[in-house]
């Protein structure tokens, strides 16, 4: 076999052959409907989309199942008799520890953390951004840099500096503290999507706006943001569903009172104490999955956009 | 650029006020944070961190913790392997979509959809899917294999596989969307070209167009690797570290060790030992990526 290279060469060259004598019929030869190959791709692709789906199937049937069905049937099969009891239970009387009032208080303390998180996350990081497309001074690359490979840091590395830090300002343990934290580690990649974004826009509009006597601010209100909004919507998708999923700072940042939904989901699922019942644990789990889950079939290829973006992030 | 112009030298003061909070975490938390924890590992800080230096005693108790190495085996095996399979079967199911099937939207739907969940939701799936006393082996016992056996959670030797097998569901899809992201990319050109010299399918995506995706590639890799060594709430959720300390892991241990056993300087030692190998794939990384061209 000759060298791949070698092989793109004469690929190249054959390709402007081929275009110049272009002319004939378009598009492929139509196929069979149920040709070996498509049955082959087909079948395979729907084998392992069954794959994928699976378990979101087993978590919805096995939270509207009773126990006694869960304990004598199949995790596979349908419920005989639907119940959504264990919903209920799991929104307002599940417990951990001691609080018995369900997810409903983890969830709205996830409400209470992404709003404000992704609020003050977006608005510094978009203001960075742009800062350093159309307004570099000395060291403001370097200090980008930086922040770039802070992303790349180990957050385990950095948790205690930060409970000190939280510790001085008076913050540690409250809501507050957290929407700093996911502040902070929502900076590196908001800024670099924010960054990439303005350098993109043409530089005659930025130097047309400064000899009409616009400032920082002004552009930035006036021209910069009602242009970025496609840019916000990818930002504040990536950041939802990034603090909404979050477990690590959640449970080092906040105390028992003001958990987030995942930790207290991990907490009610995991806790030791009591008989368990799987079918309250799995509506847990859907009522913790549904909010992302919402956002990711709702924003379709704005979602794909963001991860691609926000990949980096791991 | 704009930017120069020495005459005035408050200029850029409204984006230099702008920048401060981002220059607060570049130079305070992250690399301020990063330096501390890295200089507090050579202390014997205990409930609370204190400059009393010790040498390297913290990272020598550290590799001789059972836990640890327990920790890294894990971490290395999942590491591996899910780099492995993740690559393999998200470009296999990106090639698959890249077919110009029907459905495409469809599919990419509901390859990706467990990416959406977080780890926490992830685990406890698997964790319900896995159990033996109803889940997939208590199925199949049920057909009438009644000496089937497959319950990773709860035998010490193969855990880390079954929390394997959950990373893998909820993380190929963002790959094969990368990947997706990389065959479109490839000039149709090509395509056209090589269906004429008659190169049968699966040499052209093996000899031209995986060489054609090598920046794709690296960067995915880079991407889940730096992912791999944050893998923390995914154990917790599934298997708690257990049975006995069969799938800790790295960043388990720096938790436990700072907020629960108030050892810091373990969990100083064992974080910096993180740091060291997410920085042993990043510089070469770096270099390569970076090193020929400067910086513009």
């Amino acid at each position: 076999m000759s060298s791949p290279s070698a092989i793109a060469g004469a690929v190249l060259a054959d390709a402007a052959i081929e275009s110049r004598a272009d002319a004939g019929p378009r598009g492929a030869r139509p196929r069979r409907a149920f040709s070996r190959r498509n049955v082959f791709l087909y079948g395979t692709l729907i084998l392992v989309a069954v794959y994928y789906l699976l378990p979101l199937y087993v978590m919805v049937v096995t939270s509207l199942k009773g126990m006694p069905e869960i304990r004598l049937g199949n995790i596979f099969a349908p419920p005989v008799e639907i119940t959504f009891e264990p919903w209920v239970k799991a929104w307002a009387t599940a417990c951990t520890g001691l609080n018995c009032d369900g997810l409903s208080r983890g969830f709205w303390n996830s409400v209470r953390i992404t709003v404000p998180s992704v609020i003050l996350s977006i608005a510094i990081a978009s203001v960075n951004g742009y800062a350093l497309a159309n307004w570099r001074f000395r060291g403001s690359e370097t200090f980008f840099a930086i922040l770039i490979f802070g992303a790349f840091i180990p957050y385990q590395v950095m948790l205690y500096p930060i409970v000190i830090l939280l510790r001085e300002i008076g913050l540690y343990g409250t809501l507050w503290g957290l929407v700093i934290v996911h502040t902070i580690f929502g900076m590196p990649i908001l800024t670099l999507l924010f960054r990439n974004y303005f350098t993109s826009v043409p530089e005659e509009i930025f130097r047309a706006a400064r000899v009409d006597g616009a400032g920082f601010w002004a552009i930035y209100f006036k021209i910069m943001l009602p242009m970025a909004l496609p840019i916000f919507v990818v930002a504040i998708i990536l950041q939802v569903t990034g603090i909404w999923n979050d477990f690590l700072f959640g449970v080092v940042y906040t105390k028992p009172d003001t958990y987030p939904m995942t930790v207290q989901l991990n907490n009610i699922v995991n806790s030791t104490q009591g008989v368990k019942e799987y079918n309250i644990n799995m509506a847990a789990t859907i009522l913790t999955g549904l909010a992302p889950l919402a956002i990711y079939f709702v924003s379709g290829k704005l979602f794909v956009r963001g991860i691609a973006a926000g990949a980096v992030k791991g | 650029m704009p930017s120069e112009r020495p005459s005035q030298l408050l200029r850029n003061l409204s984006a230099k006020l702008a920048s401060v909070p981002m220059i607060l975490t570049a130079v305070v938390v992250f690399l301020g944070g990063t330096i501390w924890t890295i200089v507090h590992s050579f202390t014997n800080s205990k409930l609370l961190p204190r400059l009393n230096f010790v040498g390297l005693d913290q990272y020598e108790r550290l590799w001789s913790n059972d836990r640890w190495l327990v920790s890294i085996e894990n971490l290395a095996i999942y590491g591996v392997l899910s780099l492995i399979f993740s690559l393999a079967i998200g470009f296999l199911l990106a090639t698959l979509l890249d077919q110009k099937i029907r459905f495409e939207d469809t599919f990419r739907t509901i390859f990706l959809y467990p990416f959406a969940l977080s780890f926490i939701v992830t685990g406890l799936v698997w964790q319900w899917l896995l159990n033996p006393d109803f889940g997939v082996q208590s199925v199949i016992r049920r057909l009438g294999f009644e000496g089937f056996v497959f319950d990773p959670l709860y035998d010490a030797d193969i855990v880390i596989y079954g929390v394997l097998i959950a990373g893998l569901w909820q993380g190929t899809g963002l790959v094969m969307c990368l990947m997706l992201a990389g065959l479109r990319g490839i000039d149709e050109d090509i395509w056209k070209a090589a269906r004429i010299d008659g190169i049968p399918t699966w040499k052209t995506y093996l000899f031209v167009v995986i060489p054609m995706m090598r920046p794709v590639f690296i960067t995915t890799l880079v991407i889940i690797a730096a992912g791999i060594v944050k893998l923390y709430d995914l154990v917790v959720a599934q298997t708690g570290g257990g049975p006995g300390i069969a799938s800790e892991v790295p960043a388990k241990y720096v938790y436990d060790m700072m907020f629960l056993a108030q050892n810091l300087g373990q969990g100083f030692a064992a974080s910096t030992m993180m740091l060291l190998s997410v920085a042993v794939i990043l510089i070469p990384w770096a270099y390569l990526e970076f090193g020929g061209r400067r910086r513009v």
